[in-house]
């Protein structure tokens, strides 16, 4: 009876499974769809297709008349639908409220020559540039204002700064500890400390901000005694915290992936367990802990809640890891709010999103990479 | 198939989101003014009981965005509108926003309470923020280099400030961002030769310094009275705006009761200043 | 944590360079439980004098700052429903996918490959980036044409909404549950599979009734860990639907909602006051730390029970 059971249901059996497959592909298609959403937003400014400048040429409204319908809705950029839609009292709305917004240009912007400027062009992201008022070619990142300056280095130093910061802490700490935990602890050492590592990685990203902000920042200003309290020292290292977890458990996996036979032969031949641990089983791991370190770098650079409030937020290119800084993810975080939708601002904000998305897919790969590989020699070897 | 029970339930949800909506007053907006509208909204309610308001935040930016989208029936301002938002109100409703001033805000400068300077210009202040004046000395202070305060770039009161005082300048590479008025206050209280800016009613543990309108004219303390009367140099009106469309009925009343005597006596309960009495409703 | 451990064979102490080796890596282990020490205790210590039953359980009167009148009622219900919600939509996706890797599909093909690094990449996407995604997706292009679609009056669904953030926050949690699931349906003995299949049943009647309720236990291990990890996370909601301030609790899945997380970065870093605040804020941080650690001690606690039940049934 089982067996006729099992043969009438063939085909729920098929269509069962073909959905399960279709569900399946959720993963890549959430892939694609980020990758498509994030970039759409932040495409008009890779083509080149958005406009800052703070002059745009106007058309006095008194002109309306005269103008072609199509040359109307160019201007006042419409759709077809929403031209269609609109009186003429309204497309005049349109016309004069154009017409003040280049009335209400400051005198002194009037003959700036920077003002004529469409500063979302390549060459005003990344290259610096002597704006008005300044003595020599400068990276600013002031979006806000008159004349909206989008020079994309200061953010990525910033987030570079950071993270490196954050990974000279964590790395160093995390492999200590992982060396220490597979190698060298007893068993009842390890179970203190194994849980402890997993109740660090259970705290949210916000509250390692609020103890930097609180605690880490003084504590680290009176040994440093550096001028400000906020800076990309303290965000660097409560940044190395939170990817301590992460970096730990891939280095601990990998140690402890290393066969035990070489740490016996190591042993057998006279070797203390530190020889055996630091001469034979960390070269063996080696890749592995490389690994760790790139995905601790994916993750680090991608922070965003510690780095928003623990960092001082000031995007300035220095090098100094005293100084205050500004990264691509509290950028996003703080200014997004603000910009107007499909605005340039806003599209220079996805710009960044879409640049950390690539970043972090491809230190993704390359962790997932080398960690493959070396699983695949340890088993074969081992 | 237990699971799809949630779906069910969901889309049940979703429906009901879609389709209920009337009967309350949105209001969306600035962070510098939610406190306030929250308590004028509060107010409102138990003298009016029938109408219903709902305040949310989020940042003038957000609040003009909602306009536009007709998801809020108000929307709160720290600054005017900008012709690129009025435009994009005329293409959504056809017709510009109308604009009501609810309140007065004036920015103080903040400095130690233990720096001897007492009065600054407009543009000493355009020098320090832009970073062209770095030591206190250059305006009559000590020998010693100046740290600037200034505010994350989100914040109405960083524009205000960088188009009122700084001119349309940039802020100096030095300038610390910080991401409320209470942490500028909190570094130039701990930080000697520290200056920030932020709202005039706020300040315990920092000296406010008077401010002139040019070198060596007349330094006005930002007090209330020199507020109102527009005196002090940097002050700003605090804004609603609403669709022409809606302004009516329960929200024309709510507004009018706003800039009212009963709602601008709540105003300076919550650390800014009523209104100049022209600009207010009878 | 100072002594140094048992070597089987040597005394280390006798070796100096041994024993640097031991002490520094002792030191980086014991450097990072003080760490978490210092931040568990200055969080209990700090935010008890604020923490009362009142302040969890009733909704801020007035103003938030305040100590007298703060309260984290409507924090704590934006959070639970918009976690919940995500759940509802992460569990089946996650469930089906980790169903498909491990019974249907061939270990190793082109196709399984793709899929586990998809999973792994979006395991790796920055929390800011979901949180992009979740405005440039959801709202942007999903909500609009479907306010479009039902012709509604002005925005319904276009704009920042509990659903949205569930959403994105289920995307973000979709590999938490994949991997969790995956492992519970590996630990299955691969007899009682073929048990079943020798007794006539298919294979989906196998994996309903045999696989999946065997596995159920790792299964909400998988969803625990997602709730614990979503609970904590402000960026993907910044954009998507966390409200600084509103007065009502949210009561549609079209309404924003107030967060925990949210508000204890807004406690943060827009107080009025610092000095007064920061009691509030200790005891805000207190309650997110108490809900996502009580999270993951369950998930904890599950999951041993369930390792130490196959470990007896084997």
């Amino acid at each position: 009876m089982g067996l006729k059971r099992g043969h009438k249901a063939r085909p729920v059996e098929r269509v069962a499974e073909i959905l399960i497959f279709t569900v399946s592909l959720s993963t890549i298609a959430l892939i694609l769809l980020i990758f498509i959403f994030v970039g759409r937003e932040a495409f008009p400014v890779l083509l080149g297709k958005t406009n800052s400048a703070l002059i745009q040429p106007v058309i006095p409204a008194a002109n309306l008349d005269q103008l072609r319908p199509e040359e109307v809705r160019e201007y006042l950029g419409l759709t077809a639908q929403q031209f269609k839609e609109m009186d003429r009292e309204t497309l005049m709305a349109l016309m004069e409220s154009r017409e003040e917004a280049s009335n209400d240009i400051p005198e002194s912007f009037r003959n700036d020559p920077d003002a004529k400027a469409n500063t979302t062009q390549f060459r005003y992201l990344i290259r610096p540039h002597q704006w008005t008022g300044y003595d020599r070619p400068e990276y600013i990142w002031q979006p806000v204002g008159t004349i909206h300056k989008y020079n994309l280095m200061p953010l990525i130093v910033g987030s570079l700064k950071v993270t490196l910061i954050g990974l000279l802490f964590a790395v160093p700490v995390s492999l200590g500890a992982a060396i220490y935990v597979s190698q060298l602890a007893s068993p009842r050492v390890r179970e203190w400390v194994k849980p402890g590592i997993e109740l660090l990685a259970g705290i949210p990203s916000v509250v390692m901000g609020v103890f930097a902000l609180l605690l880490l920042a003084s504590l680290l200003q009176r040994i440093f005694g550096y001028q400000f309290r906020l800076n990309a020292f303290v965000a660097g290292i409560a940044l190395g915290l939170t990817a301590v977890p992460l970096i730990f458990s891939i280095a601990e996996d990998a140690l402890t992936s290393v066969p035990r036979s070489y740490t016996q032969a190591a042993l057998a031949l006279g070797a203390s367990q530190w020889q055996a641990s630091w001469q034979v089983v960390l070269p063996a791991a080696l890749p592995g802990v490389f690994a760790a370190a790139v995905l601790g770098f994916g993750r680090c650079i991608g922070e965003t809640m510690v780095v928003l409030i623990a960092s001082g937020n000031a995007s300035t290119m220095s090098w100094s890891v005293f100084d205050s800084t500004r990264s691509l993810t509290a950028t996003i975080a703080a200014e997004m709010a603000e910009a107007v939708a499909g605005g340039h601002h806003y599209r220079v904000l996805f710009l960044l999103g879409t640049m950390l998305f690539a970043v972090t897919f491809v230190t993704n790969f390359v962790g997932e990479l080398i960690i493959h590989r070396l699983k695949g020699r340890m088993e074969g070897r081992g | 198939m237990n699971f799809l029970k949630p779906f069910a339930a969901m889309a049940a949800a979703c429906w009901l989101g879609a389709t209920a909506h009337a009967g309350a007053i949105t209001v969306k907006g600035s962070d510098t003014l939610v406190v306030l509208a929250q308590k004028w909204a509060e107010v409102y309610m138990g003298n009016n009981p029938q109408t219903k308001i709902q305040v949310t935040g989020g940042g003038t930016g957000t609040g003009f965005a909602a306009l536009q989208n007709k998801t809020t029936d108000i929307c709160n301002a720290s600054r005017k509108i900008k012709a690129k938002e009025t435009e994009n109100c005329i293409k959504a409703f056809g017709k510009r926003p109308t604009e009501y001033k609810v309140a007065m805000d004036g920015l103080s400068i903040y400095v130690n309470a233990e720096n001897p300077l007492k009065a600054i210009s407009v543009e000493e202040l355009e020098g320090i923020f832009t970073g062209k004046i770095k030591n206190w000395q250059d305006i009559g202070g000590p020998d010693a280099p100046i740290t600037v305060y200034s505010r994350e770039n989100s914040s109405g009161t960083y524009e205000f400030f960088k188009e009122h005082v700084l001119q349309g300048k940039d802020f100096g590479a030095g300038a610390q961002t910080l991401q409320g008025t209470a942490q500028v206050l909190q570094a130039v209280a701990k930080d000697k030769f520290g200056i920030g800016y932020g709202g005039a009613a706020y300040g315990q543990g920092a000296k406010h310094l008077m401010v002139a309108k040019t070198k060596g004219g007349e330094a006005i303390e930002p007090n209330e009275e020199n507020v109102i009367s527009g005196k002090y140099p940097i002050s700003r009106y605090l804004y609603c705006y609403v669709n022409p469309a809606l302004d009516k009925d329960e929200t024309a009343a709510y507004l009018k009761w706003i800039r009212g005597e009963e709602g601008q006596k709540l105003v300076q309960d919550v650390g800014y200043y009523p209104l100049p009495t022209q600009f207010r409703a009878n | 944590m100072k002594a140094a451990p048992r070597a089987p064979f040597h005394s280390q102490g006798k070796d100096p360079v041994a024993l640097l080796g031991v002490s520094v890596t002792g030191f980086a282990t014991a450097l990072i439980l003080v760490i978490l020490a210092v931040i568990l205790g200055s969080v209990v210590l700090q935010g008890l004098p604020a923490f009362s039953w009142r302040f969890v359980s009733t909704v801020p009167k007035k103003d938030f700052f305040d100590i007298e009148s703060a309260a984290v009622l409507p924090m704590i219900v934006g959070t639970t429903i918009r976690v919940l919600v995500m759940t509802v939509f992460v569990m089946p996706i996650g469930v089906i996918t980790a169903v498909y890797l491990t019974e249907y599909a061939r270990a190793g093909s082109p196709y399984t490959r793709i899929v586990r690094a998809a999973i792994n990449n979006l395991a790796g996407v920055p929390s800011i980036v979901f949180g992009l995604f979740g405005l440039g997706f959801f709202i942007n292009f999903i909500g609009k044409n479907l306010d479009e679609f039902m012709g509604a009056e002005g925005p319904n669904f276009g704009q920042p909404a509990v659903i949205w953030a569930s959403l994105t926050l289920a995307v973000m949690t979709l590999p938490v549950v994949i991997v969790a699931t995956e492992e519970a349906l590996k630990a299955i003995a691969p007899g009682l599979r073929e048990a079943s299949l020798a007794l006539g049943a298919t294979k989906l009647q196998t994996i309903l009734r045999i696989v999946l309720p065997n596995a159920l236990p790792g299964i909400l291990t998988g969803g625990i860990l997602a709730i614990s990890r979503a609970a904590g996370e402000v960026a993907p909601i910044l954009f998507t639907g966390a409200a600084y301030f509103m007065a009502d609790l949210p009561k549609r899945l079209t309404d924003q909602f107030m967060d925990l997380g949210y508000h204890t970065y807004v406690l943060a870093t827009q107080s009025p006051n610092i000095e007064k605040t920061t009691p509030i804020l200790y005891a805000t941080v207190l309650v997110l730390l108490l809900l996502t650690f009580s999270l993951n001690a369950v998930a904890i606690i599950v999951r041993a029970r369930m390792r130490q039940a196959l470990r007896a049934g084997h």
